[in-house]
This record gives C-alpha cells, structure tokens and sequence, in this order.
C-alpha cells in the first residue's frame, strides 16, 4: 500500500508517495532524495537520524511518516544559509567535531534545538542535551568544544545586532576563530586565517 | 576577466606582502597549523555521499539470508518459492560462487555465501535481489534451507578438546582443524633470567571481545555494465584488496573491476577486508543487469564483527630489586571465532608489538589462536596488541607496588631509548616516550595525588607503543604501498588524485596541507579526489596506522618534483638561483627580497611554457630490509613507531562498585602533528574508544544453557553498551613531536596508538583507588564489587599507602603471586 502523504520539510512542501509503513527517515531519504540525515541503527538506539519537527528533535526512524504530516520537519539540508554555514556547522568545522561525519547531521539537530531553547548552555547541559546521539569517532571532547563556541559566536552576534535569534546567523568559512572554545587556541592561530572550507 | 584581473584578485586574497619575510622564517606555512578538514564543509552540511545516500537508476535492493545455527552442515537449499515470487529478479547461493577469498592470502577461508557448511549464527547462505526492500525480504522468508546441525564450540578450550568437530577441515592430516595459528618466539635466556629475578610477578589475564560498531553500517552497490564492466560502490576501508578479491572470486579480469569508496562512516578495522556483501550486490547484479544495493541492519553488523580478539594471558614478568625487566614471559589463548579474517597477523601481533617502550632482558609468548563458532574477529583498532598491552601494563604496576616504586619512575627505568633495536629485532627511529611521561606526570598532578587521595578515589598511569603502518604488503610484492598523481591547472587550482582511505581520520585534508605546503596555494585552490581505482593509484588502504605516514610522503615526493619545476622557471625569470625562489601564501616570491613576488598561478603558467603540463606522481615504499631475521620476524617491522603514556582518574562507589573515569591525560608521540585538530580527534577518539572497553562493552554470545546457542547477546547499540557524552569522561590531549627521520615532515601515527593505555590506566587507578586488581574486563559494577566482598581490599588500599616509594626487600626477594 502507498499513499501520498505531504510533508513541510526545510520549508517547502513536499507531496510525495510512500509505502504507508514508512517512517520519516524513509520518506526523506528515499523519498525526497535528502540523504543528508542518516540511519545508524533503525531502531531508535543511535540518534543518527534526528530531525525537528516543529522544532523539537525527534528520531526519524521511530517516527511514522504521516506522525509528520503537515507539520514542521527541519533537516540538516535546512541550516546553512546561501553561501554560509549556520553557526553550529561552522563551528563543528572550525574544532574537529566531525570525522567520519556520519552522526555528525543528528549531532547538529539536537544543538540547534538546544540553542533555541537554551542559548548559553553548561558544559553539562550541552552532555545531557546530546546523550541520545552517539558519535564513535571523537571522544565527543570537539564536539562540546563546537557547541560551546557556536553559543558564544550566537551571542555575540545577538549582542551586536541586538537580535537573540539563534538560528540561520551564518558563521563564515574563513574567518578568524573566535576565543573561548579550546580547539582554535595554540600559539599560532589567534586571528589566524582558517583555509580549506 | 583579463588576466591581470583575475591575478589581481587572486593577489588580493593572497598573504599580505608584510606576512611573507615571517613565511621565510617560519619552518611551514601550512604544516602544524589549526586547520579545517578539506571535507569539513560538506560533512556539516549533509552533502558528503556516503554509499547508502548512492541512488543509481533501475537500482534493485538485496538481502542476505543468514544461518540461524552455530554450526550446521547444508543439506539442501531450495530457492524456487522466492524466485517464483513477483519483484524477485534473481536469487544465488554458496553454489553460484564456490571460490574461497580472505585478506590474507595464506589463509582463505571464507565463502561470500557459505557452499555446505555454516560456522556461526548469521554465517552467509543466499542471496536475493528484488525491486525493493520488502519483496526481499518476503523473499528470504520463502527459502528453505535443510540443515543438519554440528556441535557447536563457543570458547577454545572446547574447540581444543581432542574430540572436536573441526570448524574447518585441517590443511594438513593429523593437525587440530580448530587451530588458526600458533607461534612461539623466544628472545634472549628467558628461564635462566626469570630464575635469577629479584621479584617475580604472575598474573592471569582476560580480554572480553569488543566490536567497533561506526555508525555506518557497511553498505554495497554493485553494477555490472553491458560493456561487462564490473563497479563496486563499497564502505570498505581497503578498496584496493577488495578490487583484487572480487576478481578473484567472481573469475573476472581484474582491469574490468572498478571500486569506489564513497565517504565512509567511520571504520576502526571493521571495514579492512572484504564482505559477504560486496561479493553478492556484484554476482546480483551479473544476473539481473541492473544496479543492486545491499545495506545492512545494525544487527547484521554485529554479526559481521571482525572485532576485538578475547585473550586468556598467563604473564609472567622478572625483575631485578631496581626494577630493572629481565624477562617476559607471555602464554596467550586466543578466541577467533569462525574465519581467520587477519588472525595470522593478529597471532603474531598479540606478542611482537609488546617489546617497546620498554628494554626487556628476554622476552618469549606462545600464541595460539583458535577456531570458534562465532562471528569471525579481526583487527579492531590496535590490533592485536591492546590485550597483552593491558596485561603488561597492570603486571608493571604490581611490580611497581612490590618493589615500593613509584610506577612512572619505574617505566623510565626500563625506557628503551630511540635510535635502537628492540628485543625482538624491531627498528625504534624516534622515542618521546619519557616526554609522554612527564607530560601526563605534570598534568594530571601526579607526584602530589599519586597513593594520596582519599579512598574511593585513585590514579593510574600506563604506556604503550604502535606501529606507523608495517614495512610489509598482505601481499608480497615490490611496488609501492601508496602514490599520488598531482595536476596543476592554469588557474593555479591543484588537483590530487590520492589512493588513500579517508575514513574519518583525515587523509584528504593531510594530503591538501602537503600540497598546500610545497606548492605554495591557498588550501582552498587544492582538490582531493580519493581511493577510485580507476582513477587513484594504488594504495593499500586506511589499516595499521599507515595513511598519514604513507600518502603523507607519497604527496611530498610528487609535489616537490612540481616544485622544483616552478621554482626553476621563476628563477630564469628573475635570474636569480632556484634556491631563493620560494612558494607559499598564494605566492611565488624571493626569499632575500621579499617584495619581489607574483601570484602562484602565473609562476604555475611561467613553469607550464617552460616545462609542458604540469603534473607528477609520487609514492612512497617502506624499507625493506629492516627487521628480524627469524620466521615471523617481518611482521610488526613498521618505519616508525608511536609512543603514549595515560593517566587515568577514577572513583569508584564502594556501595555499587560503579567505576566513574573523572579525567582521562593522554600524552602522544605522534613525531608531528600535521594539525593538531586531527590529532587531538584521533587521540580523544582512541582514549574514549579504550575508556568504553575498559568499563562497558561485551561482544558476548549466548550458550545452550541461555536457550539460544551462539546467538549475540545483544546485537544492538542499545544493549551494546557504547558511551554516550554524559558517560565518557574529560579528556585533554598532550601533543609530544619527536620529528621522526622516516616520517612526513617527521610525521608518526596517531589513529591508534593513544588506545592502548587507557584501559591499564583505569585498572590501576581503580588500585590506588580501593585496593583492588581488577584483571578481568570490563570493569563492569558486578565485578568490582565482587572484587570489593574480598575483605583484604581496604587492607591492601592502606599498605600501598604505607609502603610509599621505599623499596620493601622482604616482599621483593620472594617471588610475588598476583
């Protein structure tokens, strides 16, 4: 059995047909071709496949594709803006966050909807807010790095601009690293060019 | 856009004038920095293709049907229901394709589907491809297989017994079918040191098996194309031996087979040989035409293992009254389960790699490793070597103790020097392993909290060394283990096509630095297209810590042959020798006038009319004439090997016994960092992925008595137990550069090495914490509280105290029973 189910995702509304047993991450990947979010487990254990839907993270593997009929669903493929990097990925660049890059798309979803909620979160706070995401590469150490300097980047954004939003204030590929987050730190990379984006 | 234009515009991205004479300074413009991955941008934006995100057109899907018994002869397989089922294209067996493959040439063992024979529940026995996922899965349902079941042995000692059912027939008459690979080495007078020890440590030890669980799943397309073209899309960490095995297997000419490797998720050895899968989405796709895609389900991963090997190891260590090691002595049994998988090399590995940092009087182990009827064990990062490296590291801590020393004063007693020969014959370049040691020493407060805090609460600290990749191939030959092929374009754009494995760790971006480096571009102009073997040249593949360090100097070699070439046409040019031209910040410039200078890509076009087309190949062999003269004595030969030291800060609840790593110092001779950001990662990755084994993971299978014989106990990463970030501890890594004269730049590994202390470490801090030696992994709360009932614990916890660093020649005169 197929059905048609029509889905908001990233802000374009999206029909498409599926069989009906299809969950979310099914839908999107193999439905609408955004491979950008990612099945680790399929059965709710690894946290790979988070996205927001209406703004809270969800498991899209464990979510039945019409639970997200016409509502909000955010992906990875949602967060950069034309030409950059919301701030959370760029900061995962600037610190090392990613290495096999697998987890690294549910990672950033728990984040944002973290900042959303919490804009200058504890080390401990960011910990509890990602502990359903398992990365098997980094020890994590960069990941909270990169959390903690996203939050820090937003803030001062937020302080100049006086604006609060956290979101879609994209951090440009290139520019010098901001202080406080510890990867950037070392005895030559204050104000240093960042290359390779 | 005129040229000048666009040269303008590429000068005005360019290092600023007033920066290049700091350049000429510098030792590197690129080399050292805290830079970006060359693929960050696209993993943090989901666009990295990772297999399973590969859709090909008319892609049909596959499904492998797997044994539900341990051990079973094949009787009959009747797949006539699911052909007949609509949206079935083509089902295959055992029978379709009977050629034995395995990665090391000596010992294949395995079927891509098994022929008459199953070894352990979730072995291989058909194939389907449908139209979509859940025709073939109603497919595999409508397979009958007959089976005639076998006793099955799921520990070697009953594998061993004499009347054993070989798992594989003997491959000579008269041998035990059930032994992969014995070795028995011996160094130096081992009894007539051991008997002439002031003290003597025994101790038995066990390493449970692990798993590596990335969070990919392997993952295969296959396509075989009407011009009879074979090309395999795999999430394989050695595209190069899969290349050659599939050949092999499916009886086709080599040259014929393309395999591509999309970015993979992650790898830690559990992707370093060929699959079952590989095999079947090719022959699938030979039958019905079309593209054929198999994924596996996070269960079938943990039956594919190729994991951590469980070891039994019967240590036996003299000293002399100064600490001084005079012999080692190691008898190892080791769990296989059902393949040889790298267990020739693991065997070997489980007692050569144990002979540094540490100069040893005499050294001898006997290794056996054994056949069972579970998934197949393999190289998991630090092959072969974690397990007697744990075991090492707690027998030197209870030396430490008896002889009233202080553990890290002990390891610099016996530090075995760089530029040296290890007892076994293996070649040391550099050693900054006391640098290690004082570095975690420092950091972690040691010579202030060391036997001082309060119960509960303890430190522990252990070393350990790691090959950069080995001086041998899997497969004899000459050729180079790794080469480059470097283009320049007109633009001043550098396009790289590198053999190696970027699996996560890096080696694209290390590749982009070198050129970066050398070439003098920006690192944006360079472009990395890896591991295709249409269009790369060979290398052999992300395993044994060999990427950086091979492709590393493979990148050198080509871009210094491009170099020359520019820096010579330049020269003409301004008539000045080729020696003062130099290349880095977007630039070609005089290094004695600094304000004589143009951008890169016109001294790219200046060498382009003078020399032809720019490009050159480059590769890297490692020597080949260094190591042991003796049978085995080429395996654990590395051109360079890493040094760690760890401290490990734990507390334990007495109640529970609950072990919580608070910290974790982690000091590593990686002879360079290329960037530290990605050593950092490696070393962080490493002491976390050592931290979970030592306290929480089990790759542990169900017996007849449990019901359910051979069944994985719980095959998923819920019940696989891996951290999470709130359980994995602070972990804060100490780069040590010895600058290795063999390595890139003096480059050494890091991918590796930093595991292997982290799991002493934590079971000597759970000593100093509360008294108890905790032999047996995981450190799990059952066992630490069982170790906690013994009443003598809190005595032992106090005369540690007491015992403080002077030497108690009572107790060391005696042999010691650990």
């Amino acid at each position: 059995m197929h059905e048609i189910v029509t889905l908001v995702v990233n802000r374009d509304v999206r029909p498409v047909g599926v069989p009906s047993h299809y969950t979310l991450l099914e839908a999107l990947r193999y439905g609408l071709g955004l491979t950008g979010t990612k099945q680790g487990c399929d059965k709710g254990d690894c946290g790979a496949c988070t996205v927001l839907l209406d703004g809270e993270p969800v498991l899209s593997c464990l979510t039945p594709v019409w639970e997200a009929e016409g509502r909000e669903v955010r992906t990875v493929e949602g967060l950069a803006g034309p030409g950059r990097l919301h701030p959370l990925q760029d900061a995962f660049d600037v610190c090392g966050a990613a290495q096999c890059g697998f987890c690294t798309p549910g990672i950033l979803m728990s984040a944002v909807a973290l900042l959303e909620r919490n804009p200058n979160p504890t080390r401990q706070e960011i910990r509890e807010a990602l502990a359903g995401n398992l990365c098997r590469c980094t020890g994590y150490t960069k990941i909270l790095d990169a959390v903690e300097l996203a939050a820090a980047r937003i803030a001062e954004a937020a302080g100049a601009s006086g604006s609060a939003s956290a979101g879609g204030q994209g951090g440009r590929p290139g520019e010098a690293v901001a202080a406080g987050a510890r990867a950037p730190e070392g005895p030559d990379t204050a104000g240093e060019r960042e290359g390779g984006a | 856009m005129k040229v000048e234009e666009f040269r303008e515009k590429q000068a005005a991205a360019a290092v600023p004038e007033a920066e290049l004479a700091t350049l000429v300074e510098r030792e590197f413009s690129t080399i050292g920095r805290r830079l970006r991955k060359v693929d960050g941008a696209d993993k943090v934006t989901g666009r990295a293709l990772y297999t399973d995100d590969i859709a090909l057109p008319g892609m049909l899907h596959g499904k492998i049907l797997r044994s539900p018994h341990p051990h079973a002869r094949i009787l009959s397989i009747d797949t006539s229901a699911a052909e007949a089922l609509p949206g079935v294209h083509a089902v295959i067996t055992g029978r379709d394709m009977p050629v034995q493959y395995g990665i090391i040439p000596w010992t294949r063992d395995e079927e891509p589907l098994c022929v008459d024979r199953v070894r352990y529940v979730g072995d291989a026995v058909a194939a389907v491809a449908a139209v979509d996922e859940d025709t073939a899965i109603r497919a595999l349902d409508l397979i009958r297989v007959e089976y005639e079941p076998l006793p099955a042995y799921l520990d070697p000692e009953s594998a061993l017994a004499g009347d054993a059912v070989p798992i594989h027939e003997p491959k000579r008459p008269g041998r035990n079918g059930n032994v992969t690979k014995h070795v028995r080495l011996e160094f130096g007078e081992v009894d007539r040191l051991m008997a002439e020890s002031e003290v003597v440590i025994e101790g038995e030890y066990f390493f449970e098996g692990t798993t590596h669980t990335p969070i990919e799943p392997h993952c295969a397309i296959g396509y075989y194309d009407p011009s009879g073209k074979l090309t395999v899309w795999s999430a394989t960490q050695v595209p190069h031996y899969l290349h050659r095995e599939l050949a092999r297997v499916l009886d086709l000419d080599v040259a014929r087979v393309r395999v591509v490797q999309p970015a993979v998720g992650g790898g830690f050895g559990g992707k370093s040989e060929p699959f079952d899968l590989e095999f079947c989405v090719a022959l699938l796709s030979m039958r019905t035409g079309r593209p054929v895609k198999i994924l596996y389900t996070r269960e079938e991963v943990f039956y594919a293992h190729r994991g951590r090997h469980p070891m039994k190891m019967r240590c036996r260590l003299g000293a002399d009254r100064s600490g001084r090691i005079l012999a080692v002595d190691h008898r190892t049994l080791i769990d296989g389960g059902a393949y040889a998988s790298f267990g020739l090399v693991t065997t070997y590995y489980s007692g050569q790699l144990l002979t540094a940092p540490y100069a040893f009087g005499s050294y001898r182990f006997d290794s056996t490793r054994v056949y069972t009827n579970k998934p197949a064990c393999g190289p998991k990062r630090g092959h072969g070597s974690v397990q007697p490296r744990f075991a090492f590291e707690v027998q030197l801590d209870k030396l430490a103790e008896a002889l009233g020393m202080d553990p890290i004063e002990l390891r610099r007693r016996n530090f075995l020097g760089s530029g040296t020969r290890t007892v076994n014959e293996l070649r040391i370049t550099s050693n900054g392993f006391l640098a290690c040691l004082d570095a975690v020493e420092r950091a972690s407060g040691w010579k202030e909290r060391f036997r001082k805090l309060p119960y509960g609460r303890g430190l522990g600290v252990a070393g350990s060394c790691y090959i950069s990749g080995t001086n041998y191939p899997i497969y004899p030959n000459e050729m180079p283990q790794s080469a480059v092929q470097i283009q320049i374009e007109r633009s001043g754009r550098v396009t790289v096509l590198s053999g190696a494995s970027d699996i996560g760790q890096g080696s694209n971006s290390v590749v982009a630095y070198i050129v970066s480096e050398e070439l003098g571009v920006p690192l944006e102009y360079v472009r990395v297209h890896a591991a295709d073997t249409d269009l790369t040249p060979v290398d052999l593949g992300a395993y044994s810590s060999r990427e950086t360090f091979m492709v590393g100097n493979a990148c050198i070699d080509a871009a210094r042959k491009l170099a020359d070439q520019v820096k010579a046409a330049v020269a003409e040019a301004w008539e000045v020798p080729a020696s003062r031209v130099a290349l880095a910040g977007g630039w070609a410039f005089d290094s004695a006038d600094t304000a004589r200078k143009m951008p890169i890509s016109e001294a790219f076009n200046l060498a382009e009319a003078r020399f032809g087309t720019l490009g050159a190949v480059g590769w890297y062999n490692t020597p080949k004439d260094i190591h042991g003269e003796y049978r085995g004595g080429t395996i654990g030969a590395s051109p360079a090997y890493s040094f760690t030291a760890h401290v490990a800060e734990v507390s334990v609840d007495v109640e529970t016994g609950f072990v919580t790593v608070e910290k974790i110092w982690i000091a590593h001779d990686c002879g360079r960092a290329l960037n530290p950001v990605l050593v950092e990662g490696q070393m962080e990755g490493s002491a976390y992925m050592g931290f979970a084994e030592a306290l929480m993971e089990q790759q542990i299978f169900k017996t007849a008595e449990q019901g359910r014989e051979g069944l994985h106990n719980g095959p998923s990463l819920l019940d696989y137990r891996i951290p999470t970030s709130l359980d994995t501890p602070e972990l804060e890594s100490l780069i040590i550069e010895s600058v290795d004269p063999e390595g890139p730049y003096g480059a050494k590994e890091a991918g590796e090495g930093p595991l292997h202390p982290s799991i002493p470490a934590i079971a000597n801090a759970i000593f100093d914490a509360v008294g108890v030696r905790m032999d047996s992994l995981p450190f799990s709360p059952p066992r630490v509280w069982k170790a906690l009932q013994d009443g003598s614990a809190r005595e032992r916890w106090e005369a540690a105290r007491r015992t403080g660093a002077r030497v108690s020649l009572s107790r060391a005169t005696s042999p010691v029973r650990a």
